[in-house]
């Protein structure tokens, strides 16, 4: 996906507002940006604090600047820079952490980002996107860019297949119907599912969703998936994020602030590292059941339980 | 409004102006019950001078040692864009004049403060938005000097050099004291002017009291990243006050309050 930001940075940079700032990476993918920018591209060093309050200097004068890191030394690094000199200046700085979740996959801990957008998400006025699909990328950075409020953009790898286009961007995405439990993916982990799913009759899958945008707004959520989860009670979230600041708990007091009861609610999320070994982004995913079939199985029980 | 730009004062009417604000940020702390007031005698003669005699409708002003936000108040109210009713509300509820500066609410404050480390690299990024946009004035930072134990400071330190910021100043308030012992003793900071001229600053020391030596200093004139060390006293003019750590944290009682009122030349 990084390239796909890239290409959309680099049609952006005639904006003569557009600053970006990287954390020293970008090798071999930041090139034609560097290219675009010229002295509005600007390697801030291994010094991360630095470069979020830099950026809201930036911004406090007049500029869009953009903060790009391996997703970690973005948000975690730098939290109180993002706290006090981005947020609670409702300065409209955006940032970028490259490798959500697992995506730095052997790499270890230091690299993994499995709490970003909780923890950023606790902070006033900012949003944050999670693209699923290669062609949702163009789209959320410009909304990114086009929002008067923080934003965190939590880049992976796009895991729909190259035989058909993935569906257009919007928020909130239908992708799949099935006649079992609904079940709510966020960002990239999506596309693995879908194919996974794809292969089984409708009276045997989930009826899977995407979410790309946090945090969760009960007005934005679409009818039909409330409907849905009116007439099944019954739900599964998907998330490459801890429970704590997650997707599916959010989403859950969201709809019983409604009047919406999850009856029966599966959710899947990151678990740490919970056999103390380490490994690629797969495996990490099959550690916590976020797996295509560890899911699929859940949303089987799930609805055996109806 | 920020400031005034240079003040055509002469030399008594502005040493009458130093001292009213002095009284008043006196009076300030002794009404609210609030400490801090060491550290705000220390920076308060380089917040008067810079929005009187120095800083225009251009140039903006960080104040990275939030604790100081008393004098920036009272400064502001010197220059007119704060009123004797906003000061009546320091420290108390429904205010904007919190302990430490907070954002969105009158010009003079663009940047809220109080976590030390922060304002260089606040100021940094302000002075490469001019740059960029080919946009005159000049960014003055003020620091504690305690806040050069912190990383960030030299992170941005090292950025602003590298970046060639020479539309940023940045100011240090070395009284030598902090929460909890001298610079000294916490972190041998004594030779912080060395180590600020290693990251390739220009280092300028100077008597941060002295009005003539902050005239000579401020503007910075010298080619570069300038750095002003202002060599101050926590609680200055105030003897009971003056280099006492304490002073730091305590609030006034009603027979020290006149003390030192009487000390700094009021009724």
């Amino acid at each position: 996906m990084r390239n796909f930001a890239c290409r959309r940075w680099v049609e952006l940079s005639s904006q003569r507002e557009l600053v970006f700032l990287t954390g020293d990476l970008g090798f071999n993918a930041l090139e034609p940006l560097a290219e675009a920018l010229g002295e509005r591209f600007i390697n801030a060093g291994v010094a991360e604090q630095n470069m979020v309050t830099v950026a809201a200097g930036l911004c406090a004068e007049g500029m869009s600047p953009w903060v790009y890191s391996i997703a970690p030394f973005c948000y975690a690094r730098a939290y109180e820079q993002i706290r006090n000199d981005v947020c609670l200046h409702k300065l409209p700085v955006k940032l970028v952490g490259n490798g959500g979740g697992y995506g730095y996959g052997v790499m270890g801990g230091s690299h993994h980002a499995l709490e970003d957008y909780g923890v950023l998400l606790a902070l006033p006025h900012l949003r944050a996107f999670v693209p699923a699909f290669r062609t949702d990328v163009g789209p959320a950075v410009d909304r990114m860019a086009a929002a008067r409020c923080p934003g965190y953009l939590r880049l992976g790898r796009c895991e729909w297949g190259e035989q058909t286009e993935p569906p257009e961007y919007a928020p909130w995405r239908h992708l799949l119907a099935g006649d079992g439990p609904v079940c709510v993916a966020v960002g990239p982990l999506a596309g693995s599912l879908v194919r996974a799913a794809e292969a089984l009759p409708k009276s045997e899958r989930p009826d899977v969703w995407v979410v790309a945008e946090l945090p969760i707004d009960v007005p934005t959520l679409p009818d039909e998936l409330v409907h849905a989860l009116r007439r099944t009670g019954s739900l599964c979230v998907a998330e490459e994020h801890v429970a704590r600041g997650s997707v599916g708990r959010a989403l859950v007091a969201a709809l019983a602030s409604e009047g919406i009861v999850i009856g029966r609610f599966a959710h899947v999320h990151a678990r740490g590292y919970p056999s103390g070994t380490y490994g690629s982004q797969r495996f990490h995913r099959r550690q916590s059941g976020l797996d295509p079939s560890s899911l699929l199985e859940q949303c089987r029980s799930l609805g055996a339980r109806a | 409004m920020t400031a005034k730009g240079p003040s055509q004062a002469t030399a008594p009417e502005y040493s009458a102006m130093v001292r009213r604000a002095k009284l008043r940020l006196l009076q300030m702390h002794y009404e609210s019950g609030v400490g801090h007031i060491g550290g705000n005698l220390s920076a308060i003669d380089a917040l008067l001078h810079l929005h009187h005699r120095v800083m225009g409708p251009n140039d903006r002003f960080v104040l990275s040692k939030g604790h100081a936000a008393g004098a920036l108040y009272v400064t502001l109210w010197t220059t007119g864009e704060l009123g004797e009713e906003q000061l009546e509300t320091f420290h108390r509820d429904g205010t904007r004049l919190a302990g430490h500066p907070v954002p969105g609410w009158t010009p003079g404050i663009r940047v809220a403060t109080g976590s030390l480390g922060h304002g260089v690299s606040f100021g940094a990024g302000m002075a490469l938005a001019r740059r960029l946009r080919g946009e005159p004035g000049q960014i003055y930072c003020l620091t504690s000097d305690g806040e050069w134990q912190e990383g960030s400071t030299w992170e941005a330190l090292t950025f602003a050099n590298h970046q060639r910021l020479h539309n940023l100043t940045i100011v240090v308030d070395v009284n030598g004291l902090q929460g909890f012992g001298t610079t000294s003793e916490v972190a041998s900071l004594d030779d912080v002017a060395e180590r600020v001229r290693a990251f390739g600053a220009t280092v300028t020391e100077i008597d941060g009291h002295d009005p003539s030596a902050l005239a000579a200093a401020l503007p910075a004139t010298a080619g570069g990243l300038n750095v002003v060390l202002l060599r101050t006293h926590k609680g200055n003019g105030v003897s009971f006050m003056q280099d006492r750590m304490e002073w730091h944290y305590l609030p006034l009682t009603d027979e020290l309050y006149a003390r030192a009122i009487e000390e700094l030349g009021g009724a």
